[in-house]
């Protein structure tokens, strides 16, 4: 079965982000006052071959650990769903 | 007996020239290592230059990290062969695992071109053997994500295992504790965002990275010596 893993790679708490922190000083001068906590990250989209989906979310998670996301400075959360095809 | 450096070519390297030039300037023997060779051929010394290894895709240094050099590169250092990582160098060491903490943005978002100061916080390195510390040295940085980042654990310890060789006199990127370069416990491993290479001449502006080229040479000619003695 092939599903669809999204993953949202973003910073640790605590570990600085110049990119958001440079978007949220930005937002004031277009009028944005009411605006906090900006952070950026990416989302990486994959489609897997697994057995079920639980097997496809360790499989993503290990692919995580290993490469698509640094654990010193990034933290990331996955999701899964089935691969519609139309 | 000349010391033999091997400089790490990835897809998108662009300083390689440049360290060859200084370590040959230097009396050493410059030899080029393919990524996609799983060994570092019996240099001496391994020097990890500055670019965009692989496009700097994904994270600098992520995809880097899995060529094939790299397992002769990990196993040279775990075998204390001195191995400097420089810029793009220093990011591939680290997402190696080679050397801890990642580099991140600059804080400012800013890529910085300019010649900066740097002091020298040990002589226990590959990197500052010849250096004497307190010393301050004007080497050039050129780098976007030079932003030394690390936990607290690893700070204290880099701190107190007198790992922190190179600090910025004046912080330009945002580096956690003015970090510039960093070594592994045993010193053999070092990486730094500046660029000694470009500092090998006064022609370039400075010959202050010298001591710092020098000493990789030291540490090489002593490696090439004990592999031939045992």
């Amino acid at each position: 079965m092939k599903f669809v893993a999204r993953i949202d790679v973003s910073h640790l708490p605590g570990v600085l982000d110049p990119q958001g922190a440079t978007v949220e000083r930005a937002l004031p001068a277009l009028g944005y006052h009411n605006v906090e906590e900006v952070s950026i990250g990416k989302t990486i989209r994959l489609v897997v071959d697994a057995d079920t989906a639980e097997a496809a979310r360790a499989e993503v998670d290990e692919m995580c650990r290993r490469l698509l996301a640094n654990p010193v400075i990034e933290q990331y959360t996955i999701s899964i769903e089935e691969l519609v095809t139309t | 007996m000349t010391a033999r450096v091997g400089i790490v070519l990835f897809p998108g390297t662009n300083c390689e020239l440049d360290v060859a030039w200084a370590v040959e300037q230097l009396g050493g023997d410059a030899e080029m290592l393919w990524h996609a060779d799983d060994t570092v051929r019996g240099v001496d010394a391994v020097v990890v230059p500055g670019g965009f290894a692989h496009g700097d895709y994904l994270r600098t240094g992520a995809i880097a990290r899995f060529s094939p050099v790299m397992r002769g590169v990990t196993d040279f250092a775990a075998a204390g062969g001195p191995v400097v990582g420089i810029c793009n160098g220093f990011q591939v060491l680290t997402e190696a695992g080679l050397l801890p903490g990642a580099l991140q943005k600059n804080v400012g978002l800013s890529f910085l071109c300019q010649t900066v100061e740097l002091r020298v916080e040990t002589n226990a390195s590959v990197l500052t053997r010849l250096a004497t510390p307190g010393a301050v040295l004007r080497v050039p940085i050129n780098h976007f994500e030079g932003n030394y980042v690390c936990d607290d654990a690893t700070l204290r310890e880099l701190r107190e295992q007198d790992r922190i060789v190179l600090r910025y006199v004046q912080n330009p990127n945002g580096s956690r504790d003015d970090i510039a370069g960093i070594a592994n416990e045993s010193g053999n491993v070092v990486g730094l965002m500046p660029h000694p290479e470009r500092a090998s001449d006064v022609l370039l502006g400075s010959d202050d990275g010298v001591v710092l080229l020098r000493s990789v040479l030291a540490a090489a000619e002593d490696a090439s010596v004990s592999r031939v003695s045992a």
